[in-house]
This record gives C-alpha cells, sequence and structure tokens, in this order.
C-alpha cells in the first residue's frame, strides 16, 4: 500500500515538472506569436498576415491528433500547406521537447485549470 | 543612524530598483589606464553571457535585464557601430533580448511594458573606444566566418521584400522597415550597419550554433536564398 502511494506521488511530481517544463518552453518559443495566454495574440500577431492559432480553441484543437500536433511543431505550417509563419523547431527544440509541448497544448486547450 | 541601518536601506534601494526601472542610465567615463577586461567584467557581464548556455537557467527577474551574449562580439558587429552605440546605446529589440519578461496580456493582445526595458548604460567618447576595441578581440568563432562564401550585391528591391515578408516570413519577428514588422526579435533595417555580413549569413542559417537557446528558427533554405535575404538587409540599409 505505502508503495503504492508513493508511486502515485512520484507521477504527479513527474507530472507537474513536464506541465512546467512545457509552460516554459511554450514561454520561449511560442508566446511571442501565440500570446501569454495561448489565444493568438502574441506581440506580433498584428504584424501578420495569417493569424496564429489560438490554442485555446477547444473545437479547432480537438480537430487534431496529438501526431498532426507534433507533426506541425517539429516541421512548420508549410508541412502540412498551412503557412510558412508558423516556423519548424525541429532544430531548436529535440522530439522529447516538442513531445512536451503537445502535451501542455492539450492543457491549454482542453482541461479545466 | 547605525551602519546596520544605512546597509539595510541600501539593500533596499538596490533591491527595490532594477536597471529598467530608473530613467537615467548609468554613465561610465574612461580615464588614464582603465583596465578594460576588468571594467567590463566589472559593470556589463551580470547582464551579457560569458559562455554558451549562460543565462538560461537565471530566475525571470534577471532573466529581464539581460542582453544578448558578448562572448562573440568580434565575430558579430562592426567596430564602428559598436563605438557609436556604446556612447547613445538605442533601443534595438523593442520587445528586449527575453521578450517574455517583458510582455502581458490585455484583452485586445499582448502588449510590451516599456517600463520594464533596460535603459542601457552609456559609456564617453574614450571608454566607447577602448570597450569597442576590446570586444572585437573576442572571436572564439572567426573559423566559422571565414568558411563564409558571400560576396554582398544590392538586390531589386520589390521582390526581395516580398521574399522577406510573404515567402520565409522573417516579417513575423523582424521589422525590415522602422514600424513595420514583429516587434519579438532585433530590428533588421539596421542589421547591415550593426552587423558583419558573414555574421548576418551564419546566424540565419543556424541560430543555435551561435547562441544555444536562442528564440529564432531556422527558416530550412539553401545559400543562395540565404545571401539573396542578406543582401536584402544591404539593399534597404543603402535605400
Ligand atoms: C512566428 C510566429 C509563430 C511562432 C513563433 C509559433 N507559431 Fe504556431 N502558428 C503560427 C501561425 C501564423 C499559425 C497558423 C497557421 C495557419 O493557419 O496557416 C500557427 C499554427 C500553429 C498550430 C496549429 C497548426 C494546425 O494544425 O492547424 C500549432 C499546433 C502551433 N502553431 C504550435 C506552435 C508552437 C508549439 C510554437 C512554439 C514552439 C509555435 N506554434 C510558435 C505562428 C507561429
Ligand atoms: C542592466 C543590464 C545591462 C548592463 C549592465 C549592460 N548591458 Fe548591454 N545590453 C543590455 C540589454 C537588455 C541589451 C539589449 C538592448 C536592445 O536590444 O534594445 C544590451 C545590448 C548591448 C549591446 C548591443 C548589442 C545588441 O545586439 O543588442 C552592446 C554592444 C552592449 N549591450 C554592451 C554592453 C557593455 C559594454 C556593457 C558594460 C558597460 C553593458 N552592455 C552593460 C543589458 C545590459
Ligand atoms: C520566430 C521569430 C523569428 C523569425 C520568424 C525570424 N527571426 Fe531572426 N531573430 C529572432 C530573434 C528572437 C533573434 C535574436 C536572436 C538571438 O539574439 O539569439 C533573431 C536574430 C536575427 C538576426 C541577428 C540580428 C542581431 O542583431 O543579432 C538576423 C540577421 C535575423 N534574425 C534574420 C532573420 C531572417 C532573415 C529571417 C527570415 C528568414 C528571420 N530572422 C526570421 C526571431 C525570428
Amino acid at each position: 500500500m505505502r508503495i503504492l502511494v508513493m508511486i502515485v506521488m512520484l507521477i504527479a511530481v513527474a507530472g507537474s515538472a513536464m506541465a512546467q517544463e512545457g509552460r516554459l518552453l511554450y514561454e520561449r518559443y511560442c508566446v511571442q506569436c501565440h500570446g501569454v495566454e495561448g489565444t493568438g495574440k502574441g506581440i506580433n500577431a498584428p504584424h501578420m498576415s495569417v493569424f496564429p492559432r489560438d490554442h485555446t480553441d477547444r473545437t479547432e484543437m480537438m480537430g487534431r491528433s496529438d501526431e498532426e500536433l507534433f507533426r506541425v511543431i517539429r516541421n512548420g505550417g508549410a508541412s502540412i500547406n498551412q503557412s510558412v509563419l508558423m516556423p519548424a523547431w525541429s532544430h531548436n527544440l529535440d522530439d522529447d521537447q516538442i513531445h512536451v509541448l503537445v502535451r501542455y497544448l492539450r492543457e491549454l486547450c482542453c482541461e479545466e485549470p | 543612524m547605525s551602519t546596520a541601518r544605512w546597509l539595510f536601506i541600501g539593500a533596499l534601494l538596490v533591491l527595490g530598483a532594477p536597471a529598467g526601472a530608473d530613467d537615467s542610465p548609468r554613465y561610465f567615463k574612461g580615464g588614464a589606464g582603465t583596465d578594460v577586461a576588468a571594467f567590463v567584467k566589472e559593470n556589463c557581464l551580470a547582464c551579457h553571457a560569458v559562455k554558451p548556455g549562460d543565462g538560461a537557467s537565471h530566475s525571470p527577474a534577471i532573466r529581464a535585464e539581460l542582453g544578448p551574449p558578448l562572448y562573440y562580439a568580434g565575430d558579430k558587429y562592426r567596430e564602428e557601430w559598436l563605438l557609436e552605440w556604446l556612447q547613445a546605446p538605442e533601443r534595438i529589440r523593442p520587445a528586449g533580448y527575453y521578450p517574455p519578461t517583458h510582455v502581458r496580456a490585455t484583452p485586445e493582445g499582448d502588449v510590451i511594458d516599456e517600463a520594464s526595458l533596460v535603459n542601457h548604460p552609456v559609456l564617453d567618447a574614450k571608454l566607447a573606444e577602448e570597450v569597442a576595441r576590446y570586444l572585437m578581440t573576442l572571436t572564439p568563432y572567426a573559423d566559422r566566418l571565414a568558411e563564409e562564401d558571400y560576396e554582398p550585391s544590392t538586390v531589386p528591391l520589390r521582390m526581395a521584400r516580398l521574399d522577406f515578408r510573404r515567402f520565409k516570413g522573417c516579417v513575423a519577428c523582424h521589422q525590415d522597415v522602422k514600424g513595420e514588422g514583429g516587434v519579438s526579435g532585433p530590428e533588421l533595417y539596421s542589421a547591415w550597419s550593426r552587423l558583419q555580413p558573414e555574421f548576418i549569413v551564419s546566424f540565419v542559417r543556424s541560430p543555435g550554433q551561435w547562441n544555444p537557446g536562442t528564440m529564432m528558427p531556422v527558416l530550412e533554405m539553401n545559400d543562395a536564398a540565404i545571401h539573396r535575404l542578406a543582401n536584402y538587409l544591404k539593399t534597404i540599409a543603402e535605400e
């Protein structure tokens, strides 16, 4: 029993560390366009011809699989015939970090705080 | 008043006055026998990285003060530009070096908190000359620049602008005309006078190689395309 509790606690701690990492990665690389709140209203947005996606839009975001989100972050908008204004991040982020970001996007769009 | 109390008040003043918040910049004067390396170490390196990856782990309060790395300044800047800028520093990054620490959300969208931006220290002419000369000796990546095979030339403005803005998307983060373009990256209408041509080419190809953790992405393209964009920066500088 005690071991079980410890395992559950460890998972909870690891989970929140991952959420924290996701938040920091999003802050560094994504907030400039997608905004502090993830609603697509970053400081660059007024200067862009295509608006950054609102990552809190549940309906839009549920229309994408984790795999699709992973690919667009890794390879950029052009890879799925969307705007080049969404850059490819594979040179700045490794696959693990991109998975963490996908997880964070799910929190933003679809989970109660 | 007791020394302890003075110390306490002093500490409060220091803690309560981040460099971005007071509006008169610190002013430094040169003098005979200034040890430039020591001066830079003492007065500049709290805000400028001295080695790769430096700064990434700082607290947000310190990150808000940070400027770009200076340890490869000699591979990056033009000496004439340094000399002038150090005497009259003007903002190059509209939202600071690490924008997330200078923006806040409003219902209409994120805005830059101007008051939080660093008011840069100013050097007198003598000191600026010595510091610029010293910074130009910091060239850890000289080999990288020597490998570049780039012949600057001017290009037809309209096509090049379309490329910068529409096809490559640089305008999302950079201004190529004052007041036009994104604000998370440094202004680029002044890039040609600020930066060495080979640095521009090398940095655009692999920004992370220069500055690990950089917020500038790689806009995957071949060298000819990079050279065209560098030529565009030259062309707008000479317009
Ligand atoms: C230079 C601005 C910019 C930055 C920085 C940026 N994005 Fe985007 N992003 C966009 C734009 C513009 C779109 C909308 C593309 C379209 O609709 O054609 C977009 C769309 C997206 C989409 C939706 C794609 C789809 O399937 O519809 C996701 C997911 C996304 N971005 C994630 C991210 C993440 C994660 C980061 C940080 C690593 C990031 N973006 C950084 C501009 C940016
Ligand atoms: C309080 C923090 C702080 C201190 C101290 C400081 N700097 Fe800076 N420095 C910055 C910031 C922030 C920027 C970015 C300014 C901008 O882009 O608008 C910057 C920019 C620069 C630049 C321009 C480079 C570029 O690409 O933006 C140079 C050169 C520079 N600093 C040299 C120095 C020197 C030399 C000293 C010591 C006398 C010094 N700095 C002290 C924060 C500081
Ligand atoms: C997602 C935003 C973003 C996009 C898109 C972007 N940049 Fe940048 N760029 C930056 C940031 C942020 C910096 C500062 C990086 C640093 O100091 O590490 C930068 C730095 C630069 C520099 C060096 C300037 C200096 O003074 O240090 C050049 C040159 C440059 N970018 C050119 C380009 C070009 C050309 C494109 C299009 C192919 C482009 N950038 C696209 C964000 C971006």
